[in-house]
């Protein structure tokens, strides 16, 4: 019956807080232990449920950051103005906390080296969790499809994962942009603009390289990025988005 | 810039899964409205109404709209004609 599959398919399953890493003012990752979690792909989400001792609950939507790595997985949250799950999850959480999961929920926006590339991954502000994904799956995969990440965010002190961006932009055949568009450092190597046509066409790869396309921010940014590389010649099939909703929409 | 407080069908990828037993948003559907044919991801999502509402991403009409019920889920079809599932 459907009702057993549907069960089947979207348990909730305890998970352990194994780490917590904070990646900028406003956005933690979390890093979890689930013995029962059945794996995922780069892209996809999970669904979290916390529940307060007078029984309360509360569910939210996290994308995963992390490859496929057996029994642990990590999400990363940026806090929410008046979000009450971000508030927790950033202020109150702690090493060895556990709380409800279920997943993986997700089969469009989702990138594996077989998919093959190049991949081209835009991000706006946190939409890069899930780009951050496929980029760690490539890399520990020792996969060689080239790749180009471009996010965007308003300031150096909001890039997310800045260091680990920085490292990866070492290895053969990955390319990174961040481009920084209300304040930048002096001597900011990199745009300082909103992601634009004269942006994607300077750093994204060319439609006649036939680059399979991730975008993901939010609702505004991804429609306008998208639209704009359709414009360019990119075939709409291959422009992946996942749109959140207004700036920190995402309660 | 338009408007911008939707999200689309990836946001309802779990909803789906409860509803249709399965991961639907790479999956295909029409929308009777203009005829348009595309993946369930694509779909605009308003979720400050009562419930989902998925709308056509082309020509803004409703597809479906899920609202939570005490027993579960009510689910009407408005202009989705069709939408594929995977064996």
């Amino acid at each position: 019956m459907a009702g057993t599959e549907i069960h089947r398919r979207l348990k909730w399953v305890v998970a352990e807080v194994v780490d917590l890493i904070d990646e900028t003012p406003s956005v933690r990752s979390i890093v979890l232990f689930c013995p029962d979690w059945p794996g995922h792909l780069a892209g996809q989400h999970i669904d979290i449920r916390l529940t307060a001792e007078d029984g309360y609950q509360a569910q939210r939507s996290y994308s995963i950051a992390s490859p496929p790595d057996g029994e642990r997985l990590t999400i990363t949250v940026e806090r929410v103005e008046d979000g009450e799950v971000s508030s927790f999850l950033l202020d109150e959480l702690r090493i060895g906390d556990r709380f409800e999961i279920r997943g993986p929920i997700g089969g469009y926006f989702v990138w594996d080296p077989d998919l093959g590339g190049p991949l081209q991954l835009i991000g706006g502000g946190s939409g890069v969790v899930p780009l951050m994904a496929m980029l760690r799956t490539r890399v520990v995969r020792g996969s060689s499809v080239p790749v180009r990440w471009l996010s965007s965010h308003r300031s150096y002190d909001e890039i997310i994962y800045r260091e680990e961006l920085d490292a990866y932009s070492r290895l053969d055949g990955v390319e990174i942009v961040i481009t920084l568009t209300r304040s930048h450092p002096e001597g900011w190597p990199g745009p300082t603009r909103r992601v634009d046509r004269a942006m994607l066409e300077e750093h994204a790869w060319a439609a006649e390289d036939r680059p399979l396309c991730y975008v993901c921010g939010p609702t505004g940014f991804v429609e306008t990025v998208a639209d704009t590389l359709v414009e360019l010649g990119h075939p709409a099939e291959r422009v992946r988005t996942e749109r959140f909703g207004p700036t920190g929409g995402r309660l | 810039m338009s408007d911008v407080r939707h999200v689309d069908g990836n946001a309802v990828a779990g909803l789906l899964v409860e509803i249709f037993g399965q991961e639907m948003t790479a999956s295909r559907g029409q929308c009777g409205g203009c005829g348009r044919i595309d993946v369930l991801a694509n779909v605009m999502v308003y979720r400050d109404a009562p419930g989902d509402v998925l709308r056509c991403p082309v020509c803004d009409s409703v597809l479906m709209v899920i609202v939570e019920v005490r027993t579960g889920y009510r689910v009407s079809f408005e202009w989705l004609r069709w939408v594929e599932t995977q064996s």
